[in-house]
């Protein structure tokens, strides 16, 4: 493998990586924060890339604007979402027990990709990148590198760095961090804790549905794309250690290399390496790599 | 005593050995795939219900066991139910010994996801290697049999097969539960830490439970190979393993009869939400009636479906004593049938 | 009282299943009627493909009055989610719940496979309108088994010959693993290489895994004068727009089975203009025929055909010439067999044949991406027969 191919390939795997971190985070900080196993997760995903085909038409005719204001809408509206989701139906989840849970959340997927179906049906769809973001920038003599791509990585890294920020450095973040070790103790202090999960939950839909939005030109838009990402982004978020965004992030970039480098290098290995890597590194450490928080 | 729980299996048992008999061909297929599915669940329930170990990835064993079926037999005559089905189990609760004594080092929902990553290294060695013949499955040409007087390729002979065999597992799961084995996985699964501070060394029975649990898998997945006459490795995707977690805990964990159960009404959920007799052009929408009755038996069954004809009479019992309805003690900690 | 409340529970299950199969039973029982029975995806990745070779079906048998040979047609239908570990049970469902006469299904190989067993075993009538596993019409194939699409060898073989004309010598080819990825390359390769060429790298990818920059690289790396290859549906629109992207379009021409630009031309924009491929139909080949039933088509279901619309019709085609020779009568495989031997299919896409393994015998076009459309420019193979290995018909 010469220089260039080399390289090409690292940065194939970075853009995965931060994409799949993207989704995942999501998963662990629900998972972490509040204690529930969310099988849906995939499904927002799939969510957020059918909105960015079916809502930048309806954006283009109302407000004129392009792909960066469907990316807006679809997030105001993909927070507005979560925050129902999680006072209709998910709150009654926090008390059950994990596996019912799991019962209630494969109900949920379900319905999702029923009502999917029903509402813009089962075609597969392509979106377009926005004109700004189209070209390639050449890399070595015969390959070039598409731009767009290079954009996914920067909004996965602006928001990864985004989250450290809001995790460490301002009020919400401490209260996420406490709720998350210690539910008891944070109510008693007087904070509401039930409008702090409504919003970590509905942060976490947001943050998936960009995810898929923002994927939807390089991945094509169809249906079961949800159960795809679903697996792998439990994969990332045992192997970096529940409610760890540090570890999501950590377990997401070695997943998007050692999956990249496999097709190439091993291509009938290339499925499940993945799951020789988690199974590994759990029988290492049981626990994940990082602690929560 | 109340034997109720008792008359209900022997019942149960009793309707599924004269169903033959009021059924046209196509019941008495489903009767017989429900049935494997059925022992397919009871494997599960051991490990989830008894022993309180949420495995993910039963639906390995499920195809080790009918990948061992096809892959043995020999390719010009029926091969012999004699050694193939031991074989099936054998195979099945060898690759759970493999398994169990790697991830039980793992708790929780990290013990969950390994499981799902052994099950899933199973379904891509057979998925991308040329050992399972690829992706779009294999053919079982001849279906084994056992001489003359054993011929699985007849519907009604494979249906009494089945139903002895899921009869025998009932049975076993449930003389193994009044033992002391499986009174010391109930006790796993109510409080380990305290197990071991009496001195109790877990890991060879939570070991044990997985093998066994294997084994039985396998044989749902030899009677699965037969029955189909074809192995594909979809049977060993996450989705399979989701499916049978799904089952027993519609069932109602705790409860050998709720494998049963769920097994039951799952399958007949989804006929009757596939039916366009009464649907109409909305039966191909019918994950959504599947997924909706899903979410509300969890939230008003929380104790599964084994837990209805309680919860009806608490209810009638509360009407009755204008009281608040009594819910009865909490999740299956019987470990009874 | 609880003894009576369990029973009462578990005769009440039994009783709402006896129903619903007794409804469906009833409403199987007419006599006379023709008993056509639907296995399809009606949801998931493939939803789109079933439903459009559904509608090419009715449309012919909506031609012919609603009867084929005299008889009514009444469908029955099953989601087959192509999911091949539930097939043998959603066939069965078509078999001997609803005792249908004539099985039409399906689109993914493994599906087929499935099905293809049980119709053998049961001897019911199986039209197969797209699942191109070679195996259908060769190891399987049986009297009365037939298959009104293609088979995965057919495109390969008909590109192979195109490539090595066209003096390309080194190519790289790459698919997804499984029967339809595998089968087309083999197809391809034994054309290409009897022409001269060389296959310097065979690149493939779990199916349905879509992530194929990596592989990308390695193209390049290879630095072939052509690529060969067949991806279908989502995966066929990521990777022509992934495959241009890499600006490997420019540098190094890419050709495919049909299926790359089928369906899909849509989601891929620009990045598919001028990509040639060889399948058995095309958007623009102007005749009479093709002309009328795009026409008909686009006017009954507000969608434009495709390849699959074409299949779906033509299966309904072949069912009625081979029951107009027995009058009706779907058991009657040997006297079907014989007809639709003897038969040329007046199809949208040209006149074909059936071959003795029951596989059409078609000319394969070789077509170019136009303006949002496969154009037609030429003949890649005329007349190409599938060797139909392992069949003993």
């Amino acid at each position: 493998m010469d220089l260039t191919t080399f390289l090409i390939q690292c940065l194939n795997s970075l853009q995965y990586g931060l994409l799949l971190f993207l989704v995942a985070s999501g998963l662990t900080l629900i998972f972490g924060i509040m204690g529930v196993i969310n099988l849906a997760h995939g499904s927002f995903y799939m969510v957020g890339a059918y909105l960015a085909f079916s809502l930048a038409p309806v954006v283009g005719a109302t407000i004129g604007g392009g792909f960066f204001a469907t990316l807006l809408v679809g997030v105001v509206l993909a927070v507005l979402f979560g925050y129902f989701l999680e006072w209709a139906f998910f709150s009654f989840l926090y008390e059950r027990e994990h596996l019912q849970q799991v019962l209630m959340t494969y109900g949920l997927i379900l319905v999702f990709e029923e009502v999917r179906s029903l509402l813009v049906g089962d075609d597969v769809h392509g979106v377009a990148p926005p004109d700004l973001l189209n070209g390639s920038i050449a890399l070595g003599d015969m390959m070039t590198y598409p731009v767009y791509r290079l954009f996914i990585s920067g909004v996965c890294l602006a928001l990864a760095l985004g989250m450290y920020f809001v995790f460490t450095r301002t009020r919400l973040g401490m209260m996420i961090r406490a709720g998350s070790t210690n539910r008891e103790m944070v109510q008693s202090l007087g904070i509401d804790v039930k409008f702090l999960y409504r919003v970590v939950f509905a942060a976490g839909v947001a943050i998936a549905v960009l995810a898929g939005m923002v994927a939807a030109p390089v991945s094509s838009v169809y249906p079961g794309m949800g159960s795809t990402v679903l697996i792998i982004c439990f994969v990332v978020v045992v192997i970096g250690g529940i409610g760890s965004i540090r570890g999501a992030l950590f377990a997401s970039l070695l997943i998007g290399f050692v999956d990249t480098f496999g097709k190439v290098m091993l291509p009938s290995a290339a499925g499940v390496l993945v799951y020789v890597l988690m199974a590994l590194i759990l029988l290492w450490k049981p626990d994940g790599l990082f602690k929560a928080g | 005593m109340n034997y109720s729980k008792q008359i209900f299996v022997a019942l149960a048992f009793l309707a599924l050995a004269v169903f033959p008999s009021m059924s046209g061909q196509y019941g008495l297929d489903l009767a017989t795939k429900i049935m494997v599915f059925a022992i397919f669940a009871l494997s599960l329930e051991l490990l989830v219900g008894t022993t309180g170990l949420v495995c993910f990835g039963q639906a390995a064993f499920l195809g080790i066991g009918a990948y061992s079926a096809v892959l043995l037999s020999p390719s010009d005559q029926a091969g012999s139910v004699l050694w193939l089905l031991p074989a099936a189990m054998l195979l099945a609760g060898g690759y759970a010994l493999a398994v169990g004594a790697l991830s039980l080092r793992t708790k929780g929902v990290y013990f969950i996801m390994v499981t799902l990553a052994f099950a899933q290294m199973a379904y891509y060695v057979v998925h991308d290697t040329p050992l399972g013949g690829g992706t779009d499955g294999i053919y079982l040409l001849m279906k084994p049999g056992v001489g003359d007087w054993l011929d699985l390729e007849q519907p009604l002979v494979l249906y009494r097969f089945t139903l002895a065999c899921l009869l025998a597992t009932f049975a076993f799961l449930a003389l193994l539960g009044r033992s002391r084995f499986g009174r010391a996985l109930a006790g796993i699964r109510v409080n380990e830490q305290r197990m071991r501070a009496t001195g109790f060394s877990t890991y060879p029975y939570k070991l044990a439970a997985f093998v066994i649990s294997g084994a039985l898998a396998g044989l749902a997945g030899f009677l699965f190979a037969v029955k189909d006459g074809f192995v594909n490795p979809e049977l060993m995707s996450w989705h399979v393993s989701g499916e049978v977690l799904i089952i027993v805990i519609l069932g109602g964990l705790g409860h050998l009869r709720g494998a049963l159960i769920g097994a039951f009404a799952f399958a007949l959920l989804q006929e009757f939400f596939k039916s366009e007799a009464i649907f109409g052009e909305f039966a191909k929408h019918w994950h959504l009636g599947l997924g909706f009755t899903i979410i509300a038996s969890v939230a008003l069954l929380p104790r599964g479906l084994v837990g209805v004809p309680g919860q009806i009479a608490a209810r009638l019992r509360g009407a009755a004593l204008g009281a608040p309805a009594d819910a009865g003690p909490a999740g299956g900690n019987h470990g009874g049938h | 009282m609880t003894i009576s409340l369990t029973t009462l529970a578990r005769r009440g299950a039994q009783v709402l299943a006896l129903t619903a199969l007794a409804a469906s039973m009833a409403a199987a029982q007419t006599p006379g009627k023709l008993k056509v029975g639907l296995m399809l995806p009606y949801t998931g990745t493939f939803a789109s493909l079933g439903t459009a070779i559904e509608n090419g079906f009715r449309q012919h048998v909506t031609e012919l009055g609603g009867k084929i040979a005299g008889r009514e047609v009444e469908y029955f239908k099953v989601d087959d989610e192509s999911d091949p570990s539930k097939a043998t049970d959603n066939v069965n469902k078509l078999i001997k719940r609803d005792q249908v006469d004539v099985l039409i299904g399906s689109v993914h190989s493994g599906v087929a496979m499935a099905m293809a067993k049980a119709a053998k075993e049961s001897g019911t009538l199986l039209i197969v309108p797209n699942a191109g596993a070679d195996a259908v019409t060769g190891a399987m194939c049986s009297q009365n088994i037939f298959r009104s699409s293609f088979s995965n060898w057919q495109p390969g073989y008909a590109m192979g010959e195109v490539m090595a004309k066209k003096g390309i010598k080194k190519v790289v080819t790459i698919t997804w693993k499984y029967a339809a990825g595998d089968e087309t390359v083999r197809g391809f390769k034994e054309s290409f290489e009897k022409g001269g060429g060389t296959v310097v790298k065979e690149l493939s990818l779990p199916f349905p895994n879509v992530e194929f920059q990596g592989l990308l690289t390695e193209i390049a790396a290879a630095k072939p004068d052509a690529v060969f290859t067949f991806f279908a549906g989502g995966g066929a629109v990521k990777f022509v727009k992934d495959y241009a992207a890499a600006g490997l379009k420019k540098s190094i021409p890419l050709y495919g089975s049909g299926f790359l630009t089928d369906g899909t031309l849509d989601a891929q924009g620009a990045d598919a203009d001028g990509l040639f491929t060889a399948l058995h139909y095309a958007d623009s080949l102007e005749t009479k025929r093709d002309n009328a039933f795009r026409l008909t088509y686009a006017k009954t279901y507000k969608l434009q055909p495709d390849v699959y619309a074409v299949q779906g019709y033509d299966a309904a085609q072949m069912l009625a010439i081979g029951l107009n020779a027995t009058k009706g009568d779907a058991s009657k495989a040997a006297e079907i067999s014989a007809a639709l031997g003897k038969a040329t299919i007046d199809s949208p896409r040209g006149p074909f044949t059936i071959s003795k393994a029951h596989n059409p015998v078609q000319d394969f076009y070789l077509r170019q991406v136009g303006t949002k459309e496969n154009k037609k420019v030429g003949i890649a193979s005329a007349k190409l027969e599938d060797p139909a290995r392992g069949c003993k018909l």
